[in-house]
């Protein structure tokens, strides 16, 4: 579903990523890992279409994507959900779903995927016509989410769903992605600073360190190395 | 009494076009962040258009037409060969490209139609409706103006609320990252917002013109008066934009009718500052949803 070469970016004289590989199977769940800095969000940024890479290649369903811009991107079926969300807090919760799927010519099928997202995330029928500003950091969450659902993605980015949740909503939302996974083979590309949930879900996690790969694996060998959990990923 | 009457009648009446202008610089600004000090010279290209437009077919409509189309076409040109180019950039920038831009417009227009102001038909008679005797200060072109601006900006707002069009407009102007996320051709929107803002502009000047008359400078007060209009109404509220653009209309009617005429742009001027020292974010804009 997703391959990326050797991928490397610059934030003007910085090197954010570095020569970052990685692949992400149909149907798969893949972590990315690592403290703050360690480059998770810049690989997703780029891979996402809103950073342009300096190096390397990244191919989406077998076409290379390296160059297309992030509106195209979701057009496409690649969806990004950035940290915090990226709800638009000035518009109602409705119009942030809609906003969603408005690329997406056809009318019935818009709504459609509605009632489906609404079905998963019944608590935004509820808040449809409160603006999105007075939502709960877990509501702001499923809305974000929902929203990429809108456009019926094959493979979702999210960039730290759990940052600043209580634990029982982060458990809610992985459960989702979860079964999004299960019931709709949903791809998922996931970065997590937050380890031990990450791998509660994914199947495979990259561990990155200062931009560069460290580590990659089954996420069940991932989270029982020792060596690695200490250096890595703060888990005592 | 019957002064009072009267001076309130012409204060709305006025205050309808300054609404117009305010409306077409509030939605640039939400959209762009940008002041668009070219409005006053754009609506006088397009309003002129319009009186060559007039003078040739003969008649009033086409030209009214031909001059709200053209807006469109202009504003959305701007948008692409200049704004495009100083979106996102120092504020600075826009405001000497936009500066700019209206020279250049005045010196266009000076060297096409000549210096000299030339008058502009009226849509209707300006002669005031007769009540119990005696004329008022209002009449059918009054009517019309009034709701001509009102029908637009009903228009408008039925736009930005209720079409798909217009809630990725609005998207693009809160949060322009989110916005092309779900897709949104963030550009695109600009240029229709401006497009949007260059139609808003162009009626202002059909209905101002008579009263002005047509030439390179006679909009120039237009503008400033548009601008406190905006300033009053809080700079991102369209609602804000057409309040602020009355209670300023009823404001400098007052001024002139009581004080003097020749008092009514300094009075602008004061209810400008005035604002700005008082209350910034203006009459109805909350500072929690300001950006910058």
């Amino acid at each position: 579903m997703l391959q990326v070469e050797g991928l490397t970016t610059h934030y003007g004289p910085v090197c954010a990523v570095e020569d970052v590989s990685l692949e992400v199977p149909n149907g798969g769940i893949v972590a990315v890992l690592g403290a703050n800095g360690a480059g998770k969000t810049s690989l997703l940024r780029t891979i996402a279409g809103l950073v342009r890479a300096t190096r390397g290649r990244i191919v989406f369903d077998g076409e290379p994507v390296t160059q297309t811009r992030a509106e195209d991107l979701v057009r496409r079926g690649l969806a990004y959900v950035p940290e915090g969300g990226g709800v638009i807090g000035e518009l109602t919760v409705g119009e942030n779903l809609r906003l969603g799927a408005l690329w997406r010519r056809d009318r019935e099928e818009r709504a459609r995927t509605l009632e489906e997202v609404v079905a998963v995330f019944p608590r935004l029928a509820e808040r449809s016509s409160m603006h999105a500003n007075t939502l709960s950091g877990g509501e702001r969450q499923m809305l974000s989410i929902g929203r990429a659902l809108m456009g019926r993605p094959r493979l979702l980015l999210l960039d730290e769903p759990s940052l600043g949740l209580a634990p029982i909503v982060i458990e809610q939302i992985l459960s989702v992605i979860g079964e999004l996974r299960r019931e709709r083979g949903l791809t998922v590309l996931l970065v997590e600073q937050n380890a031990r949930s990450a791998l509660s879900v994914a199947d495979q996690g990259v561990v990155l360190n200062v931009g560069r790969v460290v580590a990659k694996g089954e996420a069940n060998d991932l989270a029982g190395d020792e060596q690695l959990r200490q250096a890595y990923l703060g888990l005592a | 009494m019957s002064r009072f009457i009267d001076l309130t009648l012409n204060g709305i009446s006025s205050g309808m076009i300054y609404a117009a202008v305010a409306l077409s610089l509030v939605l640039i600004w939400r959209g762009t962040r940008i002041i668009n000090f070219a409005q006053g010279g754009m609506l006088m290209i397009t309003t002129f258009i319009a009186s060559s437009v007039i003078d040739s077919s003969g008649s009033y409509w086409v030209g009214f037409v031909v001059a709200l189309v053209t807006g469109l076409a202009l504003g959305a040109v701007v948008e692409r060969l200049l704004v495009r180019h100083v979106e996102g950039g120092p504020p600075l920038n826009a405001v000497i490209a936009t500066l700019g831009l209206l020279i250049l417009l005045q010196a266009v227009a000076g060297m096409i139609w000549g210096g000299t102001p030339r008058s502009f038909p009226p849509a209707f008679s300006i002669r005031g409706y007769e009540v119990s005797g005696r004329h008022v200060l209002f009449g059918p072109f009054d009517t019309f103006t009034v709701l001509a601006v009102l029908g637009m900006a009903a228009a408008l707002a039925a736009l930005f609320r209720g079409t798909g069009l217009g809630l990725q407009m609005r998207a693009a102007a809160f949060d322009p990252l989110a916005a092309r996320l779900q897709g949104v051709r963030v550009p695109h929107m600009y240029t229709v917002g401006w497009a949007l803002a260059a139609l808003s502009g162009s009626l202002a000047g059909l209905l101002v013109a008579p009263a002005v008359f047509v030439g390179p400078n006679t909009f120039d007060s237009i503008l400033v008066f548009a601008f406190t209009a905006a300033v009053l109404g809080g700079l991102d509220s369209p609602v804000g934009a057409v309040i602020g653009g009355v209670v300023l209309g009823l404001s400098l009617s007052y001024v002139s009718g009581y004080a003097g005429s020749s008092l009514v742009t300094l009075a602008a001027l004061v209810i400008l500052i005035a604002v700005l020292m008082v209350r910034p974010q203006g009459l109805f804009s909350s500072p929690r949803t300001r950006r910058i």
